[in-house]
């Protein structure tokens, strides 16, 4: 047998194998998808008291990633409060394969219940369902997964807000003429998607007309790559009037490169980011407002939610009330949604009052 | 020779055992549980689909390392053609010819330009998630039917097995046969050791290495779909990374990285051991870093534990290497 | 053969070296110049300085990997070993801002030398193939980076004002860290031109048994390519803190493909023996101006990275097929002389 005839027959039989797999034809048209509703079956009773001694996952996209460690101290605090055993694992990087692995762990550890926030949506769905119907509750924050995936989502703001103060920052910054562009993170980044769709509906409104997007760039959360796209933008387009950047690392170095190059002052920025990250940036005038929330309340009421959740007190049906420590009452809403609150806008006259 | 590289595949079957019995006991009998296991064989499925035949082309002196993006576009191209209606039963073998024609690119460049296959497929390791991208773009595709996706999340009835591990099982006899009793095997094996040697004993070196590139590219592709279904999800960032984690289980698993030598018994046991520790300290909550540590360290001992057990021999034996 | 012969083919030999370095010139005024036509901000001086800056960390890399590749080795460790200095420097700092900034991107250059120690002494002591080594020490070194970091980052706000005035400051209108890349490349160009012990590196790579034959003492001369190696990957994670601001854990991920790509599309040889510092630093400067112009040149985002991946196969494509006739001629003309 020679060579040639091998690779041939192998890839053949390597594709006729897989074209045996199914017998009739399966296209997109000829299976209907069937999404049942999100929220518990049982009913919920709002006087139960949250138990002690509850074991929860908390799951990060990736740990070592800074917003998460914030995240997680937060989460931390409620566990204390509540009694709970946390414990924070995750992959060391941000693809949903290697959350996979971590979610069927937190199932076979038998946990009480996995906080996580979602690499990809649609990835993380069929292991979220295992576990579930293993009696482990699912409490999403931050990236949602599929939402008959998991129990609640813990936003941190609804995504309509948050492209919306990104739009007015940015319109405040250029007086609301001239052209702007986006730097987001990869292509794929989930929550950066949706928030772009939102800002691109906002910029569409009559009071934003002057505005015109121009391109979207994916600085990929990396330094280099960001840096790297800024300038590709700026030097494209001679007329940029602003950049949004919805994401932490990117409005960082956008930041950066801007307060020591030529366009400082010239070209406006906002976006979503840390405190502690562009104090120097808010300081020396390069940025004069950004928003976020903060991360530590994040992870605090998504502790809280999933400590109810696995007590009892509610389901993720709609309209259910708990109380969420220090944080106050908090209903949840459709689709088993709970929003923490409107972004925090930062600026020169407030932003040395936080300190993440 | 033959019985030093046997050793290191005893050695690593021995770590194997001591990775289960500790894990079993540090677990309190979780590792050997039937669900683990299953989760255990999904983890392990695409990288051991893809070290197959990468095992033949670093056995012939070579390497391919965009695996990984052959796999991410092999993923997105599924995703598109879904979504433009196509029936899967297309889809699938399509998609394998694609990932044939990507592996063929490589080999092409490296047998015809007499091109280093690390430069080469470290160029199509961008241009394949470049071209993933411009299929897919910033899409997720996720509406497969149950049907398929099973195939990634259920086990084969009756068992814990999960249908990649079946299927890899499958092709591991296939490619084990070709490598350890074929003259194509064989050739593989004389073309790593001597290139010059091979092709003057008439072995067409240049269709063998030409071959083996495009089984990778049929593989990689094979574990596109494999990832797309597990997942449900087709994203052209699917599998970024991944070749790193292949690469490591075939250097593990004892193939020499300047060719002729290695076995597939030995690399399947080097995807095991990695896949199997890692298992183990997830479940017994040991910290990302630690488990980063342990890999690279793993790597190390692979290289260093039969390179000093050689000298130690020589050295006691009073012969020298050249 | 006549005595002629040796010296003209050695000629030809050193043409078709700075052939390579040209090469990578032509090439790279085939990127700009077109790119400036349609977008005369490209090549102003903001511009200019932006495409310097971009290349400089993966320039100064790839001087100190040319040192490991020319020996027939290659070291995968750079990025974690960027990411491992580049956290620490900031620590040091941020916990010590009193510091001088010579002394703190020392600690960074050390962090750099004791990595590059550890991968020298396993080459070459350990003789064991450079590839797994080094694959192996990019997980060990990122793993005690996360250990060290626990997740935390290292801001702006946090670092002395000195040290980001360095990562952004001019001398005579250059940027100080090009000044700084400029250097280490002519340090290393300068070492494996002139020195003995930077001659005797391309022999190893060229035939290593011949190598010790000639007495030259191989394993020690393999452990100083990794040595500085290491040592310049820690001076560009200090670096790196200096230009970024912003440092955690993950600082210099997969940035060891880039380093290769843009050593082998600088014309050294992979499988060593031949090449030239400049020719990689020159290949990090390609590399990076092609991605700047992507941008610049406003083609979509998705297509970028694909048009990347197709211009650095078709960049080693050429090389080699100029390379294959320049070597064809050279042997046309000792065939003739003979």
């Amino acid at each position: 047998m020679t060579p040639r005839p091998a690779v041939t027959t192998l890839v053949l039989l390597l594709s006729g194998a897989v074209a045996l797999a199914g017998c009739s034809g399966t296209s997109k048209n000829s299976v209907q998808s069937d999404a049942p509703a999100a929220g518990g079956t049982a009913a919920a009773d709002p006087n139960a008291t949250i138990k002690e001694g509850l074991r929860i996952t908390f799951l990060p996209k990736a740990v070592n990633n800074p917003y998460f460690t914030v995240a997680q101290k937060g989460s931390d605090e409620a566990a204390s409060a509540i009694k709970a055993e946390l414990k924070a694992t995750g992959p060391s990087e941000a693809s949903a394969s290697s959350q996979v692995t971590y979610i069927n762990t937190a199932a076979q550890q038998k946990q009480n219940a996995l906080v996580l926030s979602a690499n990809d949506a649609n990835a993380v769905a069929p292991a979220l369902k295992t576990a579930r119907s293993q009696g482990v509750k699912v409490v999403t924050f931050d990236s949602d997964a599929a939402a008959d995936a998991r129990d609640v989502f813990v936003n941190q703001a609804t995504a309509q807000e948050i492209a919306a103060v990104q739009v007015k920052m940015v319109a405040e910054a250029t007086g609301g003429q001239g052209e702007i562009a986006i730097l987001s993170a990869t292509p794929n980044a989930t929550n950066q998607n949706a928030w772009i769709e939102i800002m691109k509906t906002e910029l569409a409104k009559p009071a934003n007309a002057g505005l015109k997007l121009v391109e979207t760039a994916y600085g990929n959360d990396d330094d280099q790559t960001s840096f790297q796209k800024t300038q590709g933008l700026l030097q494209a387009h001679p007329n940029l009037k602003g950049i949004i950047s919805p994401t932490t690392v990117g409005v960082a170095a956008a930041a950066r490169y801007l307060s020591s190059s030529e366009y400082k002052g010239k070209v406006a920025l906002t976006g979503l980011g840390t405190p502690n990250q562009m104090r120097d940036f808010v300081k020396d005038g390069t940025v004069k407002s950004f928003a976020l929330w903060d991360p530590s309340k994040l992870g605090y009421l998504a502790v809280y939610a999933a400590g109810a959740l696995a007590s009892g007190q509610i389901t993720g049906a709609e309209g259910e009330e708990f109380k969420a420590g220090d944080l106050g009452d908090y209903t949840i809403g459709a689709k088993g949604e709970l929003v923490l609150g409107p972004p925090t806008e930062f600026t020169a006259s407030n932003i040395d009052q936080f300190n993440f | 020779m033959l019985e030093r590289f046997a050793r290191w595949e005893t050695a690593l079957v021995a770590l194997l055992v001591l990775v289960a019995v500790v894990g079993q006991i540090r677990t309190g009998g979780a590792f050997l549980d039937g669900g683990n296991l299953f989760y255990l064989g999904l983890d392990i499925g695409e990288v051991a689909l893809i070290a197959l035949p990468l095992t033949l082309v670093v056995v012939s002196g070579e390497i391919d390392l965009s695996v990984a993006s052959v796999l991410g576009l092999s993923s997105a191209v599924i995703g598109e053609l879904w979504d433009a209606g196509w029936t899967l039963e297309a889809i699938l073998p399509t998609v394998v010819v694609l990932g044939a024609v990507c592996g063929a690119v490589n080999g092409l460049l490296v047998t015809r330009l007499g091109l280093p296959s690390l430069a080469v497929t470290i160029g199509t390791l961008a241009l394949y998630r470049g071209l993933a991208l411009v299929v897919l773009g910033d899409r997720a595709v996720a509406d497969f039917p149950a049907s398929f996706t099973e195939f990634g999340t259920a086990p084969v009835p009756g068992t814990w097995v999960p249908w990649p591990i079946l299927l890899c099982a499958v092709l591991a006899v296939a490619f084990a046969i070709t490598l350890h009793t074929s003259s194509f095997g064989r050739s593989v094996y004389a073309i790593g050791s001597n290139e010059e040697g091979a092709r003057f004993s008439g072995i067409r070196v240049k269709r063998v290495k030409l071959t083996l590139f495009v089984l990778t590219g049929a593989m990689s592709a094979l574990a596109g779909i494999v990832y797309t279904f597990r997942f449900s999800s087709a994203r052209a960032d699917n599998g970024v990374g991944l070749e790193l984690a292949v690469v490591a289980a075939v250097l593990l698993g004892g193939v020499s990285i300047f060719g002729g030598r290695g076995t597939l018994g030995g690399v399947l046991a080097g995807v095991l051991l990695l896949g199997g520790l890692r298992n183990v300290l997830i479940l017994d909550d040991v910290s990302t870093e630690i488990l980063t540590v342990v890999t690279g360290l793993l790597l190390l001992v692979s290289v260093l534990a039969p390179a000093l057990t050689a000298r130690v021999r020589t050295s006691s034996t009073g012969r020298r290497s050249p | 053969m006549t005595a002629v012969a040796p010296s003209r083919a050695r000629r030809v030999a050193a043409l078709v070296g700075r052939a390579r370095e040209l090469g990578i010139v032509v090439a790279l005024a085939l990127v700009i110049i077109p790119t400036a036509l349609v977008n005369p901000r490209f090549v102003e001086a903001q511009g200019i300085r932006d495409l310097l800056l971009n290349a400089s960390v993966v320039a100064v890399l790839a001087a100190g990997q040319t040192l490991v590749v020319v020996t027939r080795n290659v070291d995968l460790s750079v990025g974690s070993t960027l990411g491992l200095s580049a956290f620490l420097t900031a620590r040091v700092f941020a916990d010590h801002p009193d510091v001088p900034i010579v002394l703190g991107l020392l600690v960074g250059v050390g962090v750099g030398l004791v990595c590059g120690v550890v991968n020298g002494l396993l080459v070459a002591v350990g003789r064991v193939p450079s590839l797994v080594v080094t694959l192996g020490t990019l997980h060990v070194f990122r793993g005690v980076d996360f250990a060290l970091a626990q997740g935390t980052q290292i801001n702006a706000s946090n670092l002395p004002d000195d040290l980001l005035d360095l990562g952004n400051g001019r001398l005579f209108g250059v940027p100080v860290l090009v000044l700084i890349t400029l250097a280490v490349v002519a340090a290393a160009a300068l070492y494996l031109r002139s020195y003995r012990s930077g001659r005797d590196l391309y022999a190893i790579g060229s035939n290593p048994e011949a190598a010790v034959l000639a007495g030259i003492p191989v394993p020690r001369r393999v452990f100083t390519a990794f040595l500085l190696s290491g040592t310049v990957a820690g001076l560009a994670g200090a670096l790196w803190v200096a230009r970024y601001g912003t440092v955690d854990a993950a600082a210099g991920t997969g940035l060891e493909l880039q380093v290769v790509a843009a050593v082998v599309v600088g014309g050294v040889a992979i499988f060593g023996g031949s090449g030239t510092v400049v020719g990689a630093a020159l290949g990090a400067l390609l590399l990076g101006t092609i991605a700047s112009c992507l941008v610049v040149l406003r083609v979509p985002a998705f297509w970028q990275q694909a048009i990347s991946g197709a211009l650095l196969i078709g960049a080693i494509t050429v090389d080699r097929l100029l390379a294959l006739r320049l070597a064809r001629e050279l042997r046309g003309r000792s065939d003739h002389d003979a």
